[in-house]
């Protein structure tokens, strides 16, 4: 393990940024996102969670599959690039990175997905312990120690250091860039702090969640479950749960017309939204009730189903401080049974 | 209060008056109330009404306007301009609800279930009293936070040079995310199918591809609903991204007013909007394009 003074911070990052892309948390008219770092900006290693999830930067919110140019009689489809720029995702916390191990299950199970590969492939993740966890926090059930999560560098701002403890390979040569900043440390020193860290998860409203109730659920059971009539009441169908979720994965293929061709696309979508899974037949879920069902099924059942039961959540618990009728995962588990 | 309301709808649902009541709901947070149809005597207990419950239950008297039977539902002093206006554009069957008005004092802004003060709608709220009600239950020691002048972020953004003014909502609008929470909210964003979901126009998007898209979306969904905004907040309360869409909405208010007298939407169910009252033998034209170029 090693330690740089949290004074030489920004060096630390105008080095990386030397040689990468450095995505980090920056606060913006109060809301705090990842973006890129240049000289001369911010971190705010302070807020917890960013709005947006990180997952942004290796499954963009959309991203050009291809063009097609009209040229004369002839259309040119030009493929969009590959990434192949270095970047490193410097902040991310414990669960936005389990959250990367579910997204990976699918777009780098087969058939691979070339544009996530590519990403993938090129991005570094630092990791950094949540010194504050919130009330809203349940990533202990899943698995997640935010005071220790691993990624390929996992981090601690601890008292006046950063401490890194590089964990993978491209963790270590990353580290290895620091070189010049770094002084030896040892698990000891953050022992305390991760201490800490642990007793005020503990102290948290869902820390212990049990997740009993969801294993090996039957489908078809929790599917007709009568739960699903009312437990989507207030729902106003926005995408807001989708969209800052770092387990949501669906996306939309579109075409936007450039005029003398057209840009193949994909975004984001939402399993809430009324033109989801739309085919020339029309929609297969055409109520609310069957649209949020969906949400909560492919989480907490069908991705289990095909991922040896691990359950699609990570407790971040952005559904929960951000749904604007206080709706949230949890809320839906607790009405499948879990407590 | 929250002890009359329960009272109140215990006896409308023993009664039978009503088949159920639209109010907030106890959540696993106090300050995270949930909006619910109770339908049993048994779940008043879960029924809350406190600073938190901030969403705006209007809406979802259009939904409930068509299941049967009767719906009580409870409303604060702005979200009554919301009913109003919905009663208007005969969005809700007025003669399946019992409105059930009830005091405000101002609604907490909640940041990861932190009370944080106060929403920006209620320090500039201007309505006080109920326009529509069927039965009142009020609690007159409730105190609002001191007003500000709720024309106020308009004005200042009218004395910036165009540039100016053009980076602020390139800033603003940036962030969004597109996940369309404000117009999910806004009780005057009531079409069936909105433009923006419609797989046959170039407008439908999920994507922030472009800045370029997020004003298109936004400045296209102000335009629809000017006129018809009551200035009810709820766009502002909900965006994950805290963006300022109050301004936009207010900016077509206040010129609204200018242009063709104070107008407030949702004050009553009958008079025509200024932008839909228009008569072409009795009406002059605001000539805006003559003067503004």
């Amino acid at each position: 393990m090693y330690k740089v003074s949290a004074t030489q911070l920004t060096d630390v990052l105008n080095t990386l940024a030397g040689t990468m892309d450095v995505f980090l948390p920056i606060r913006k008219d109060g809301q705090t996102n990842f973006g890129l770092y240049a000289e001369g900006v911010q971190a705010d290693f302070d807020t917890l969670k960013t709005v947006k999830p990180p997952k942004e930067f290796f499954l963009p919110q959309s991203e050009s599959l291809y063009k097609g140019v009209v040229d004369g009689k002839d259309i040119h489809i030009e493929p969009a690039a590959f990434a192949d720029r270095p970047f490193v995702v410097f902040g991310m916390r414990g669960c936005d990175v389990l959250g990367m191990e579910i997204l990976d299950k699918v777009y780098l199970g087969e058939p691979v997905d070339r544009f996530y590969e590519a990403r993938r492939g090129h991005g570094c993740v630092v990791a950094l312990a949540c010194g504050r966890p919130a009330s809203t926090c349940f990533c202990k059930p899943f698995g997640v120690d935010a005071s220790d999560p691993q990624a390929d560098v996992t981090a601690w701002l601890c008292g006046q250091y950063l401490y890194l403890e590089p964990v993978t390979e491209r963790g270590r040569q990353l580290t290895h860039k620091l070189e010049p900043f770094l002084q030896d440390a040892d698990a000891e020193d953050v022992a305390e702090y991760r201490q800490e860290i642990r007793e005020r998860l503990e102290a948290l409203p869902y820390n212990n969640l049990s997740l009993d109730a969801l294993k090996d659920a039957d489908m078809l059971e929790v599917f007709n479950s009568p739960v699903w009539d009312s437990v989507c009441d207030a729902c106003i169908a926005c995408g807001t749960c989708s969209y800052v979720c770092p387990t949501c994965q669906c996306y939309d293929i579109k075409d936007y017309n450039t005029g003398d061709g057209a840009i193949r696309y994909r975004t984001w979508d939402s399993c809430m939204y009324s033109d989801f899974t739309l085919m020339a037949h029309g929609n297969p879920r055409k109520t609310q009730k069957e649209r949020f069902r969906q949400r909560f099924m492919h989480k907490l059942v069908y991705h289990p189903s095909t991922a040896g039961g691990q359950l699609s959540c990570v407790g971040c618990g952005r559904c929960v401080n951000k749904c604007p009728s206080s709706l949230n995962i949890v809320k839906i588990m607790k009405s499948l049974g879990v407590s | 209060m929250q002890e009359q309301l329960r009272i109140l709808a215990g006896k409308m649902l023993a009664d039978g008056r009503a088949a159920r009541v639209l109010g907030w709901k106890r959540t696993d947070f106090e300050t995270a109330p949930e909006p619910s149809f109770f339908t049993a005597q048994d779940d008043l207990s879960e029924l809350v009404y406190n600073k938190y419950c901030a969403a705006n239950l209007s809406g979802f008297m259009i939904g409930a306007g068509k299941r049967d039977g009767v719906t009580v539902v409870f409303l604060k002093p702005c979200d009554t301009y919301s009913f109003n206006q919905l009663v208007k554009e005969h969005q809700i069957d007025r003669a399946k609800a019992y409105v059930v008005g009830v005091s405000c004092g101002g609604n907490a802004k909640v940041e990861e279930m932190e009370d944080v003060g106060w929403l920006e709608r209620c320090l500039v709220c201007t309505k006080h009293d109920h326009v529509v009600y069927d039965e009142l239950v009020l609690d007159e020691s409730l105190s609002r936070p001191e007003a500000q002048d709720r024309f106020g972020g308009v004005t200042r953004l009218e004395g910036l040079q165009s540039l100016e003014r053009y980076e602020f909502w390139q800033g603003e609008l940036s962030t969004c995310i597109r996940c369309n929470a404000c117009r999910n909210v806004c009780p005057a964003c009531n079409c069936k199918k909105c433009v923006f979901d419609s797989a046959k126009y170039d407008t439908a998007a999920k994507a922030n591809v472009t800045t370029f898209e997020e004003q298109l979306f936004h400045i296209i969904r102000a335009y629809h609903v000017a006129g018809r905004c009551t200035d009810c907040g709820e766009c502002a309360r909900v965006c994950p991204q805290d963006i300022k869409l109050q301004l936009l909405n207010r900016k077509i208010i206040k010129d609204i007013n200018e242009l063709y007298g104070e107008f407030q939407a949702g004050q009553d169910t009958e008079t025509l909007g200024p932008l839909t009252a228009f008569n072409a033998d009795t009406d002059a034209e605001p000539s805006i394009v003559h003067t503004r170029g």
